[in-house]
């Protein structure tokens, strides 16, 4: 049995704030996570625009599982394990496709797209008690859709899906209030593996002391563009926020323009006024405000455990899940909204393949970087990760408030404390490390 | 238009099946030995060169997500980033060896050479065997008696990167 106590030391007083690595390498600890964090958390699965018509519909594994969901023949989404209620083979064997049916190849039982099981070669051979209405496709115990984000949790008594998102909701609103027809995920998704830790990616995602040593030759190239990026000196001064539940986001300047809604000389003048009218638009409705946020201030979701949603020059939806304690897959989409056709589409995509994705400027060297660590961590003989950096001040986005309010969390969860306080405690109670 | 026959001839190119095969194997060199400079001016100043994801070979970089797609000024910095000992994830730089087969021309148009072949590439660094499988699809182009490159597309064969991680070398 793993000794949970003494993996986090949180001592604000102190101003001290340490992981043990072994969080990072054991197989036990990841054995735990599974059924304390995967198999008790509401977790994201897909995004409801990627099975638009009746029959569509995907495959995708989550925690390890074999799922599909499917837009039945009456409209309605639906999830499914993906195993024949009679031996077990899997039922949808492609990656994604349409189907008013899906037969299991072993024994021919079909199922419409309902779920429902509508045909058993040779009923007559199974007896009185055999109920072909309770042989359906069996889904996850919980499923739920916030704004388009489809989550489900293998818990059945887990909290509903808007009081688990707690704060993290009204981020998830400025992301999908930009779109006026309703947001899409674009075709064409970034799969790949990452030689770390599934928690280093979390850590990596919300880190934004890391960006400006990290990225330096992504802020070269844009620099080479024309971009002025010397605001990005002081971009991650705004400050920390966490979300309550684990969740958490890093807010910073943008110092380019995005298609919603802030334009920049790279969209070129023929665009300019059709981001001024976006922009127009989305003052009229929300206010200067409210459009400030969406439109002028990029933000790196969290949503625990993980799911990233990351609003910036493009909006990158990012899950990744272990596979072994060194091990995890990565898949990432852009997305988009339904209106957004043409110029400004592909300028959202162009500015995507600058930073992010395996043959970007920018995250080859966050999986070089996290990948580090990961083989770092062999050398054994430095036990601890230190992450005090704002311990002692009202944390900014460059400091490491928000990887501390996911590590919080993570302990509350398998530690069996369920939600905890994730802050940092006020300044004013942290006396002996003011100044 | 139908599909070249082999040895298809063009204009000043006579020997155009050879030309074209040593053309790519020239490519192949210059990339394994990471004489980057001399790489780029195998393309033209229009070029493109993309690499689109996985799960869908066929995708268009004006409405789909790609892994890759630059035009000369990106491609420019891409190897320069490569170039740089701030390009991580390719510093050190990783050894690579690439294997190109069954080249086929596949179409002349004009001036433009529609050739396809396979590849291997693989990739070595800490202790890390990456081997990307797939195929490319050149459009050369005669320009003042030398092949130039003016769209080159690299279609990965794998379901996902799963031993790789990124596409941090040029394909």
């Amino acid at each position: 049995m793993v000794e949970l106590k003494g993996l986090i030391i949180d001592n604000p007083e102190a101003g001290i704030f340490r992981v043990h690595r072994s969080a990072m390498t054991s197989p036990e600890i990841l054995q735990m996570e599974q059924e304390r964090v995967f198999n008790k958390c509401w977790l994201y699965l897909c995004h409801e625009s990627e099975v638009e018509n009746p029959g569509d519909y995907r495959r995708r594994n989550v925690a390890g599982r074999p799922l599909f969901f499917v837009r039945g023949s009456d409209g309605k989404l639906r999830v499914f394990l993906n195993t024949c209620t009679h031996r077990g083979a899997l039922i949808c064997r492609r990656d994604q496709g349409n189907a008013d049916v899906l037969q299991c190849f072993y024994h021919a039982w079909t199922f419409n797209n309902q779920g429902e099981l509508i045909g058993v070669p040779d009923q007559a051979g199974y007896g009185k008690s055999f109920n072909r209405g309770e042989m359906g496709l069996k889904s996850p115990p919980r499923v739920d859709n916030y704004r388009g984000f489809v989550f489900i949790s293998f818990n059945p008594d887990v909290e509903d899906l808007v009081t688990y998102l707690a704060d993290a909701r009204d981020y998830i609103d400025l992301v999908v209030d930009q779109a006026e027809e309703g947001m899409r995920i674009i075709s064409g998704s970034n799969r790949y593996f990452v030689k770390a830790n599934w928690k280093l990616l979390v850590e990596n995602s919300l880190d934004g002391y890391h960006v400006k040593p990290t990225h330096k030759t992504y802020f070269e190239y844009v620099t080479s563009l024309g971009v002025k990026t010397g605001a990005v000196q002081t971009a991650f001064s705004r400050p920390a926020r966490v979300l309550g539940n684990g969740h958490a986001v890093e807010e910073h300047d943008g110092v380019r323009g995005r298609p919603i809604a802030r334009w920049s000389p790279l969209f070129g003048e023929e665009n300019k006024e059709e981001i001024a009218r976006i922009r127009a638009r989305l003052v009229e409705k929300f206010g200067e405000q409210r459009t400030h946020l969406m439109a002028d201030i990029s933000r790196n979701l969290l949503v625990y455990p993980n799911l990233m949603i990351i609003d910036s020059i493009d909006i990158t939806v990012r899950v990744f899940w272990p596979i072994t304690p060194e091990l995890m897959e990565v898949t990432a989409w852009q997305l988009a909204p339904k209106e957004e056709k043409g110029e400004l589409l592909a300028r959202r995509l162009d500015n995507f393949l600058t930073f992010h994705g395996p043959g970007g400027f920018a995250t080859p060297d966050d999986v070089e970087a996290i990948e580090s660590c990961q083989a770092g961590y062999k050398a054994e003989g430095v036990e601890w990760s230190e992450l005090s950096r704002g311990m002692h001040r009202e944390a900014i986005a460059e400091d490491e408030l928000q990887l501390r309010a996911f590590w919080r969390q993570w302990y509350g969860y398998m530690s069996g404390l369920g939600k905890v306080e994730t802050r940092d405690p006020a300044v004013g109670e942290r006396s002996s490390v003011a100044s | 238009m139908p599909e070249a026959s082999l040895g298809g001839k063009i204009d000043g190119v006579p020997n155009l099946r050879e030309a074209v095969e040593d053309f790519l194997y020239q490519e192949a060199a210059l990339l394994d030995e990471w004489r980057l400079d001399e790489w780029l001016k195998l393309f033209t100043v229009d070029a493109r060169y993309v690499v689109p994801t996985t799960d869908l070979p066929e995708g268009d970089p004006k409405k789909d997500l790609v892994f890759i797609d630059d035009d000369i000024v990106r491609l420019r910095a891409r190897v320069e980033r490569l170039k740089s000992r701030h390009g991580h994830r390719e510093f050190p730089w990783s050894r690579t060896r690439r294997f190109i087969t069954n080249v086929r021309i596949k179409q002349l148009e004009e001036d433009n050479i529609f050739v396809t072949s396979s590849f291997l590439v693989y990739r070595f660094r800490m202790g890390d065997t990456n081997p990307y499988v797939g195929w490319y699809e050149h459009r050369l182009k005669q320009v003042d008696g030398e092949l130039k490159i003016r769209h080159k597309r690299s279609v990965l064969d794998m379901e996902a990167l799963r031993d790789h991680g990124a596409v941090s070398i040029i394909l």
